[in-house]
């Protein structure tokens, strides 16, 4: 991977301006050993990402808690039947859970930081997609090259991960298959999608763009989506960071944190 | 070596300078253009505001969605309402004839209208969603008078910026921008699906309803309006009473 020493490493001796002064070795040990892993681009908006997305998810339970009940169509209430329903007390009286008790109201704060959140996250969005084309990320980082899309591959590389195999050394520094693939998705399928549900949520964009809802079957269907991809969501951030504690967490939280790619004891 | 160059030092700062004059640039305009809600303040200011701001740009005098008569609710949810108060079933034991709408503040011709003086003047019903911010939602037609028509009757004058709607019970209140009171499915509400009354657990008698904001901007048993050009001056001046408790001013999320 020497080849892909970024150029940005290198520069950084340029303008520190020691690049004639440093001894042939050391030059040669860094070759060997790169140390850039994620642009600065990547990290920022990851972190950016990850607490706006924490506090749309805590927020976004404590609104469910007001109502754990879902439907299908236009309209659903009490009085209707529901989809499926959230084995979960609520935060109000009106609601029959079954359990003896009401929790107490916390849509007021929820409610204001699911929206300024969700504002932040749709910033930071932007920006990453920005940098991402043209910074050639996408390209160049997460879109699986031809080959590793053959079905053998593609099988490899879901049976290694069935087996919770420790991703190999290489894979500290490129994205394996499935990782991309799934990034994908979750960047270009299931976070404009939530961005779409949510806004079909609200009256008055509806009022203005009114099949926003009505080609997802009609504001209880588009909530419901809504909250079956914030579950999608969350089964990603566990396989997350369950593939992260696998591959080394220290090595992979330092990667995204200071930009360095593992070195040392847990490079081996 | 992470030394930072003069070029990228002077770069930032000019940009940040740039970035800066540009916020106060915006916040300016957005100002003069009625795009900063009352309770732009505190925590979560810039979220409310920004989602009011972004709405107001969008979306002019669209319409809220309207249903055909079959995808009426068959069973609305009237949601839990807090005890009312003696005036109030003093009153719902004479049908409510001494019910009455005080309309004051910035009005040519400030009027108490009784509740048959609303019932005959022009009226206009529309089958709308009502969606709580609980999730829950219901189809109904609701019946009225267009709070526009109302405006127009009281000769609302030209600098009134929002208009305050009180309710009988007497710590609940809110408030319209212009946007959403002179909009033509605003209606001071009179009667739902086919009944000439509005129902009590509806909000009967008389019911504010907005159909491009969430169900609490329609507030229950309306007794009067105030129209005025500073909103600040009411309460808390967060422009209601949701805002006190965490619920933003501006419901259309």
């Amino acid at each position: 991977m020497a080849e892909s020493l970024p150029i940005a490493a290198k520069s950084e001796f340029v303008a520190g301006g020691s690049f004639a002064i440093v001894s042939a070795d050391v030059a040669e040990a860094v070759s060997r050993q790169p140390t850039h892993r994620h642009a600065v681009f990547v990290r920022i908006t990851h972190w950016l990402s990850a607490l706006a997305f924490l506090a749309l998810l805590v927020s976004g339970a404590e609104i469910v808690l007001s109502h754990p009940r879902f439907y299908w169509g236009e309209t659903g209430n009490v009085n209707t039947d529901v989809l499926f329903k959230l084995p979960v007390p609520s935060s109000r009286a009106l609601v029959p859970t079954g359990y003896g008790y009401v929790l107490p109201d916390q849509n007021g704060w929820s409610r204001a930081l699911h929206f300024q959140s969700a504002w932040l996250l749709v910033f930071v969005g932007v920006l990453y997609v920005a940098f991402g084309i043209s910074k050639q990320h996408f390209r160049r980082h997460l879109l699986p090259a031809r080959s590793a899309l053959a079905p053998k591959a593609l099988a490899g590389s879901i049976v290694e991960h069935l087996r919770f195999k420790r991703p190999s050394e290489a894979e500290a520094w490129s994205y394996n298959v499935l990782q991309r693939l799934t990034y994908l998705f979750v960047i270009f399928v299931v976070f404009p999608l939530m961005i779409w549900t949510g806004l079909a949520m609200s009256p008055a964009f509806t009022s203005t763009f009114p099949s926003s809802v009505t080609w997802l079957g009609g504001r209880q269907s588009a909530r419901t989506l809504h909250f079956l991809l914030t579950v999608f969501l969350m089964a990603f951030l566990f396989a997350h960071i369950f593939m992260i504690v696998l591959a080394g967490f220290r090595s992979r939280m330092s990667a995204m944190i200071t930009g360095r790619g593992p070195q040392g004891k847990e490079r081996a | 070596m992470s030394k930072i160059s003069r070029r990228r030092f002077i770069t930032t700062g000019v940009a940040a300078a740039a970035g800066l004059s540009g916020l106060a640039v915006a916040s300016k305009l957005a100002g003069r253009y009625g795009l900063i809600p009352p309770d732009s303040g505190g925590l979560y200011g810039p979220g409310t505001t920004l989602t009011y701001a972004a709405q107001r740009v969008l979306i002019r005098q669209s319409l809220a969605r309207e249903f055909d008569r079959s995808q009426i609710s068959q069973k609305p949810l009237a949601n839990e309402v807090a005890p009312l108060p003696d005036d109030f079933k003093r009153m719902e034991k004479g049908s409510f004839a001494d019910w009455h709408l005080n309309v004051t503040g910035m009005a040519a011709r400030p009027t108490s209208f009784s509740l048959a003086e609303l019932k005959r003047f022009p009226s206009r019903s529309h089958i709308t969603e009502i969606a709580c911010e609980e999730g829950w939602s219901y189809i109904a037609e609701w019946k009225g008078v267009p709070l526009s028509y109302l405006l127009g009757r009281v000769g609302a004058l030209p600098q009134v910026r929002y208009v305050v709607y009180h309710s009988i019970q007497s710590d609940w209140w809110d408030s319209l921008d212009m946007a959403d009171a002179l909009h033509p499915q605003t209606l001071i509400a009179t009667g739902m699906n086919g009944n000439d009354d509005l129902p009590v657990p509806f909000g009967g008698p008389l019911r504010m309803r907005v159909p491009r904001q969430l169900g609490y901007k329609s507030v229950k048993y309306i007794t009067g309006l105030t129209l005025t050009d500073d909103i600040k001056r009411f309460g808390k001046g967060l422009g209601s009473t949701e805002p006190e408790f965490g619920y933003s001013w501006y419901a259309g999320i």
